[in-house]
Order: structure tokens, then sequence, then C-alpha cells
């Protein structure tokens, strides 16, 4: 494994050398910024080519200079020192060259920030609030609400099994826009900084709790794009990535009323009597999305880090109150401990607050029903 | 060098063995001091960058959890920050800037006692708090907030009282410096004759004593907001986030010159030694070391590229960002001009001072492209700036103050550095380091944000090149110990004048350089 994997790095640090020597496409190595899907990110990769270039043609000058006076202008070649110290006509001359080239760039990048900045006249918006480790999405026009987490298994993570081609970059529900709308983004936060970066549409926007920012996008192709939170935010920062997928109006008019078919059968599960393993699968499930990554899987939690174990906790084992408070309301010591009662429904919490009460051996007996969640709220 | 020392100056009355260093009030010990401790702290920042590359050196998570990965890289950048760059380079002013300017000593030798011995208490502070319950910061080391206050661990409280302590230090550092520059220069040197070593130390002093305490405050309402119900930083409380950034960032933007403009006057030193030519444009160096200054106060929201600023303040910072390219520019080109038709010679510290030229040349060049905000929406938070960190305060700051040992240590031990191991330190430095952080610009580029514990599978390659010169790197350094000990210890007797080019007072003491020096001025004409 190790040695495979050493010898596809050595190939590929040689295959870059080839590449950058014969000036051919990088497509295939991963070397340079994404060029993008929208008019916005191809006016970002544009500049960016061209800044690009600049500082490359310039540091080449300068070191062409350098080198050839490197190799020139030694003792060993019996080189006599030059006297000359000091010129004013030349400070001048390299003082404005370089403030004339940044004139140059400040140019486009100030026409490519006013349009990457304009969120004025959106055809729909939509709300992207970040949570310790997930996204929520409201869009504002439609009535639909849904959390999106990663969807990578934890034994790929684990290396305990095979990593799948999109390691990292897979959620269970992804955003869905349509496409040649102009949509409005407004970015905010329930905990920490976080910041919602898709590359393909050519900016990321910080999550700040207590801002509301915006941005915006069009797409003009369907497709799925991927990304990632940008900002450190706590344990799970690398493990919180970003599905976004572009469709057709149609295709788009379709998912948004399965959505709402979904909201309706849930609503309709809350009012049901659930049984024991029901809510037992189920909670497994909710548990690993939500629960497992400061708790871990065997609900050992990680002491050390400051996230208690449930195997056996007070907590989990004590009266079924006093856990329906904790995961409704959140922890009052401890602020990792988020308040669930503002993300799950109460299907999901009566299955996730079941499941912890008899899972890691914790074998209460309990079941907690939808009602009771509902009563405790 | 204490043995050496002796026996030029056996009329003086100093405590012996451990009381001799912890009583000391000679720039020279002091300097000495310094320079160990940061030594001792770049090995401890570098072991955590050892942890950090190797959890990174294959895609899952290998060897740490994700929170201790988060504590090694806010500890390695502290570290490396507060205990090896800006400790280094106070030392080299502590040991150069009387023997430059003529004077006996520093103008304040207690308080420079009192900088110097806070700093092993604040690192140890600092570095305990891996050990407390619920860990270390976490919080990167720009701790930004909510994720460093109502979020962090117990143990950031005594994280404030480090950097308190560190802030405090610096402050000392910098007064010091400035009243032996204004008062202790010998009759003849005036201010557009000093070193510019001394000039850059001297800008980069007013630089600590305008911005440290900025740091101060924001770790005071970080202290308040987390004990005493304040809400500066809490939105729920009426306060605000991105208030920590526009604080933190006064202070650290300003900060980051605070570590490189040192590093420009050290080579402003070494480079026309080794071509035998003066300078050139030396009134300019100075002019543009001010500017760069100034400009660092008023640039500093770049970093918020991101946080939602309103379109005229991103315009602002952008063209006042691109600015500093032209006094970075204007140095770069006076350097080029001073090799130019030189008679140069490649001992080991001209190398290093060479390949800083190059290496910081390319960490100001991404620095320009990220200057551009509506390309830094691309590049902020990945791996691109740490790619760009790297070469301007490892290619940069840290070979500048490697470049200071290789050049200054025959002054400071009487013994010249084997050339052949300086020379192997530099092939395998220079080499390896740009394997460790060259490819870190594509990982970028191709979307790998900073500070994660793993990555997806199209990162995987450059990881582990990366990874591969991050060890190579981390032990050409633990060769570089083992180099400065065996100067120390022996070697070939250095003259008083050291290098055939070199200009300068410090050159006319003998090497060693006796334990007093200049007690009677000397004339500069």
């Amino acid at each position: 494994m190790f040695a495979i994997s050493l010898r596809r790095a050595l190939c590929s640090l040689w295959g870059a050398a080839i590449l950058l020597g014969a000036g051919n496409s990088f497509a295939d190595y991963p070397l340079n910024l994404t060029p993008g899907a929208t008019d916005t990110s191809h006016k970002v990769y544009d500049l960016h080519m061209m800044i690009f270039i600049i500082c490359v043609v310039v540091c080449l000058g300068v070191f062409a200079v350098l080198i050839y006076s490197i190799f020139t202008h030694r003792k060993s070649k019996g080189a006599v020192p030059a006297s000359f110290h000091e010129s004013t006509t030349v400070e001048i001359i390299w003082t404005t060259i370089p403030f004339l080239i940044l004139v140059g760039m400040a140019v486009p990048a100030t026409t490519t920030l006013l349009a990457l900045e304009d969120t004025r006249d959106p055809d729909m918006s939509i709300q992207i609030t970040g949570y310790q480790w997930k996204w929520k999405y409201d869009y504002l026009d439609e009535d639909i609400s849904f959390f999106s987490a990663l969807a990578t298994p934890r034994d790929q993570i684990e290396g305990k099994a095979e990593k799948g081609e999109n390691y990292l970059l897979e959620v269970d529900n992804p955003i869905v826009v349509p496409i040649n709308k102009k949509i409005r983004f407004l970015v905010t936060s329930n905990d920490v900084i976080h910041s919602w970066w898709v590359p393909a549409l050519g900016w990321k926007q910080d999550a700040i709790p207590g801002f509301i920012n915006d941005a915006w996008t069009e797409l003009k192709e369907p497709g799925l794009y991927r990304g990632k939170c940008a900002e450190l935010c706590g344990k799970d920062h690398g493990f919180m990535p970003v599905v976004l997928i572009a469709k057709t109006e149609e295709d788009y008019r379709a998912w948004v009323n399965e959505q709402k078919g979904a909201a309706a059968a849930d609503a309709a599960a809350a009012d049901k009597t659930w049984g024991m393993d029901d809510l037992m699968a189920r909670g497994e499930s909710v548990y690993q999305t939500n629960c497992q990554a400061c708790h871990q899987p065997t609900g050992d939690g990680l002491p050390a880090a400051g996230f208690p174990a449930l195997k056996g906790s007070p907590v989990a084992t004590g009266p079924v109150a006093g856990h329906l408070d904790i995961v409704l309301h959140g922890g009052k010591k401890n602020p990792a401990m988020a308040a669930f009662g503002k993300q799950l429904n109460d299907v999901d919490l009566a299955a996730v607050i079941t499941y912890e009460r008899n899972a890691f051996g914790n074998d209460t007996g309990d079941v907690v029903q939808p009602s009771d969640v509902a009563a405790a709220r | 060098m204490s043995t050496a020392t002796t026996h030029d100056d056996h009329h003086d009355h100093r405590p012996s063995g451990i009381m001799r260093w912890i009583t000391t009030t000679n720039h020279k010990d002091i300097g000495t001091l310094y320079l160990w401790f940061s030594f001792t702290m770049l090995l401890i920042g570098g072991a955590m960058a050892m942890v950090i590359r190797a959890e990174l050196f294959q895609p899952g998570l290998q060897i740490v959890d994700p929170q201790f990965f988060n504590t090694m890289t806010t500890m390695h950048g502290l570290i490396m920050v507060f205990g090896a760059i800006m400790p280094g380079m106070v030392g080299l002013a502590n040991w150069q800037i009387p023997l430059m300017i003529g004077a006996p000593d520093m103008a304040l030798p207690r308080m420079n006692n009192w900088s110097f011995w806070i700093l092993p208490f604040a690192g140890t502070m600092l570095i305990s708090t891996l050990f407390m319950e619920g860990g270390g910061p976490a919080f990167g080391w720009t701790f930004y907030a909510p994720l460093s206050t109502t979020f962090a661990p117990a143990s950031t409280d005594f994280f404030i009282f480090a950097v308190h302590m560190l802030g405090f230090s610096s402050i000392m550092g910098a007064i010091n410096i400035i009243a032996t520059v204004l008062n202790m220069r010998a009759p003849g040197m005036t201010l557009m004759r000093m070193p510019l070593f001394v000039w850059t130390w001297f800008i980069t002093a007013f630089l600590l004593i305008a911005v440290m305490p900025v740091l101060a405050g924001a770790v005071t309402m970080m202290l308040t907001d987390r004990n005493f119900g304040t809400s500066f930083f809490d939105a729920a409380g009426g306060g605000d986030p991105v208030l920590f950034q526009h604080v933190f960032w006064f202070f650290g933007h300003p900060e980051v010159y605070i570590m490189i403009l040192p590093a420009f006057g050290v080579i402003s030193e070494i480079i026309p030694t080794f071509a035998r030519k003066k300078l050139f444009g030396y009134s300019s160096m100075v002019y543009a070391t001010a500017s760069i200054a100034f400009l660092s106060f008023i640039v500093y929201a770049h970093h918020m590229f991101t946080t939602g600023m309103p379109v005229a303040g991103e315009l602002y910072f952008m063209y006042a960002t691109v600015m500093i390219a032209v006094p970075t520019a204007v140095k770069v080109f006076n350097w080029t001009a001073t090799m130019w038709r030189g008679s140069m010679t490649f001992e080991t510290p001209m190398l290093w001072a060479i390949a800083f030229v190059f290496l910081f040349s390319i960490g100001g060049f991404t620095g320009l492209m990220m200057g551009i905000a509506p390309a830094d929406m691309q590049y902020h938070d990945t791996y691109f700036i740490v790619a760009h960190f790297h070469y301007v305060l490892v290619t940069g700051a840290l070979f500048a103050i490697i470049a200071a040992a290789y050049y200054w240590l025959p002054k400071w031990t009487g013994h010249m550095v084997d050339e052949r191991l300086g020379k192997i330190h530099f092939w395998w430095s220079v080499i390896s380091v740009n394997v460790l952080f060259f490819p870190q610009h594509f990982l970028g580029l191709a979307g790998m944000p900073r500070r994660i514990p793993d990555y997806s599978l199209q990162f995987a390659d450059w990881n582990m090149i990366s990874s591969l010169g991050g060890f190579a790197f981390g032990l050409a350094q633990v060769f570089f110990v083992f180099i400065v000990i065996k100067t120390i210890r022996g070697g070939e007797k250095a003259s008083g004048q050291v290098w055939e080019g070199a200009h300068g007072l410090e050159w006319t003491v003998p090497s060693p350089a006796p334990y007093h020096t200049f007690e009677t001025a000397p004339e500069v004409k």
C-alpha cells in the first residue's frame, strides 16, 4: 500500500515536471485553480491567470539577472567590484514600473470584484447556516429546509475500508439549485465561523454567527459540484463537505415537490407510536450523522478532548427527562454540545435518544416516542 | 564561549555557573540566551510540524485525532512565531546592535535581562496546555472568536496569560532597542550611517510597541468574554465576532513585518560583504523599510476579504495591499544591483542570503496575488496561503536567521564554521524546503483547505511529496544543531575581520568578541 502510493507520488512529481516543461494541459494533475462553472468563476480564473503570468514573467526576469550575475560577477572569475552604489534615476524607474504594473492589475481586479459582489435582483434565495459540523439549507421561497452532512463511512476514514472515489466529498443531502437563475445565498452560522466554498462557483463566503453575508451564482449547465468548509471550525472542520447539484428548471421543480412530500411524511411519522426496532435502526443513522463525531461510534467519547462518553454515562442511563433536556437544549456547561431541538425533528430525536439509551451496552430498555419529545420541547 | 572570554576580562566580577546566566545584564550573554531559546523553540515547533506532516502523509486518520491535529497546527504556529522567529531576531539584535553602533551594551541592561527571562516561563506555560484536561488550544494561531472563546478548552486561559507575558517581553525588548539606537551610538555614527540591520530593527521596534498592546487588548477581551460575562465577540450578547478579526489583524499584519524587516536587515549586511561592493541604494533601503512599516498598519483587512466586508472596504484594502509590492520590489532590486558587477564569493552565509532573495521573492509574488481581492476569494484559507507564508517566514525570516548565524558565529565563538558542513546543511535545506512547500501551491489552487487532518484523494500525491520534503527539512535543522555546537567547541581560529569584504564596527573587535566591547566609544568617520 505504502510502496504503491509512494510510487504514484513520485510518478506525479515526474509527470508535473514534464507537463510544466512542455506547457501541456494540466488537466490530469491538480496543479491549478479550476476555471469553474459560472461567468464569475471564469472571470476570477482569468484574473488569476493574468496576475500569475505577470508575476512569473517579472520573477523570471529578476531571477535571470541574479543568475547571470551569480555566474559572471564572481571573484573566482577575476571579477573586480564596481564602485557604483547609488542612482536616484534608477530608483525612480524601478519604483515607477512596479507601480504601473500594479495599476494594470487593479483595473480588471476592480471590475471582477464589483461583478462578484453584485447580489442585487436575485431570482431566488437560499439561506446557508453553518453548524459544527454540517450545513443547513433553507429555501426561503419554497419552505424547504434540511441539513447536509458528511456521508463518507467512518470505516473509510479510519482505514478499515477502501476509500471511495469521492472520499470526504460526499454528503447525505446535497443542495439542489436550478440553472439559469440568479441565486442569492444568505450565509450565516449557528455556532462558530465556517466558510462555504464550492471552487467551481469562484468564491467562498464566511458563515459568521450574528451576521448574514450574501453571495450569488448563476449556473449555466446541469452538473454536480463539490466543495468544503474553508474556515477552521473545530474538531471536524475537515469533515464538512458541500455538494451542490444544478438541475434544469423542470428537474428542479420535481425535486422541490419530492422534498415537500418527504416533509409531509415526516410530519405523519411523528404522530404514530414507534416500535423499539424501528427506533433503534433510525436512531443509529441519526447518531452516525449527528453524534458520533464527538461521542464516537463506540459511545466512548474523547474525554481527553472534552467530549464525554455515552457508554454508561449518568445522562444516557439516568432519567429520560434529563437526557431529553440536554439533547434538546444543549449542554449548559459545555457549548460543544449543541441544542439539537432546533436541528432535528421529533422522530429523529426520539430515535436517537432511544438508540443512545440502548446501544453501547447501556441497555436501559427505555423507548422514547416522538410524542415524548414534543412534550419536552 | 565563556572559557574563551574569561581570559580577556579577569577583572570582571560576574557569578559563575547558572547564576551567571540568570543574573546577567551583558548584551552578549542575553543575546546568546535568546538565540538558544529560539533554537529550542524551533525544534519543538518543528517536532509539531513533523506530527502534522506525518498525519497528512496519506489520506485517512492514522496517527492523531482531529482535535489534537488542530492543537498541533495551533501550537506550531504560536511557537514558531512567538518562540522561534521573534526571539531569534531579538537575539541577533542584542548581540549585534551594540557591536554595530559602537555601544558598550544595551541602554537598559537590567530590563534586557527581565525581558529575556519572561520568555521561558511564557513558553513553558504555553506548552503546558498540551497536558491539561480538554487539551491545548485548538483554534489556529489566529485564534478567531468564537471558536477561541465560547467553544474553546479550559486551557485557553493559560494561553491568554502566556500571550500577555510574551507581549511584555517584546515591548520591553523594543523599548530597549529604541533607547539604545537613539542614545548609545558612537560619535560620528549618524542615523543615516547606521548599518541597515540596525535601521530595520529600529523601525521594527516601533512596530512592536505600536501593535503588541493591541494583541494584549484582543486577548484581554477574550479573557473577560470567557470568564466575566462580557460579550465583546459574542453576537448573542450584542458583540461582534468580526471585531475580533479586525483587532487581531491590526496586530497581526504588522506582526509579519516585525518578523521580516530584521531579516531584510541581515540580508542587506551579508550581500555587500560577499559581493565586496557597497549596498546599492542605502537611503532608498531605509525609506523602503519605513514605507513597508507604515503601509503595514493600513492594509490589515486583506486577511478578511471573505468575511463580508463592504465592496468599498475590499477595494481600499486591495489597492493599499498591492502597494506594498513597490517598496518590497525596490529592496529586491537593490540587492540585485548590489550583486551586479560585484566580486562574489559564496561562503555559507552568502548562499543562505541568495536563497533568501530568490525564495522570499516567490513568497512576495504569491502575497501580491492574494492581495487581489477577487482572486483571494479562491486562494483564501487554502494551502496556497500556507505555501505563501511559509515561503515568507521559513525561506524568508528563518533563512535570514540561519544566514545571520553563519555570518556572525565566527565573531561570537572565535571559530570559523566548517564550510563543508555549512554547505551540506544549505543544499540539504534549500532542496528539501522546496519539496516541502512548493507542492502546497498546487494543493491550494486545486482546492485543499488549510487546517484539515484528512483530505480527499486528489490531494494525496502532493501531500506525500510535501511530507517527505518536510521530514528531510526537519532533519536538516537537527544537523544545524550539530554544526553550531561543533563551531562553539572548536574549529579554525577566526580573525577579527573574519570575512574579507566585511565592513562595520563589529569586525574591528577581536573574535570572539570580548565580554565587554567599546568601553571607550570608537570614532566613526
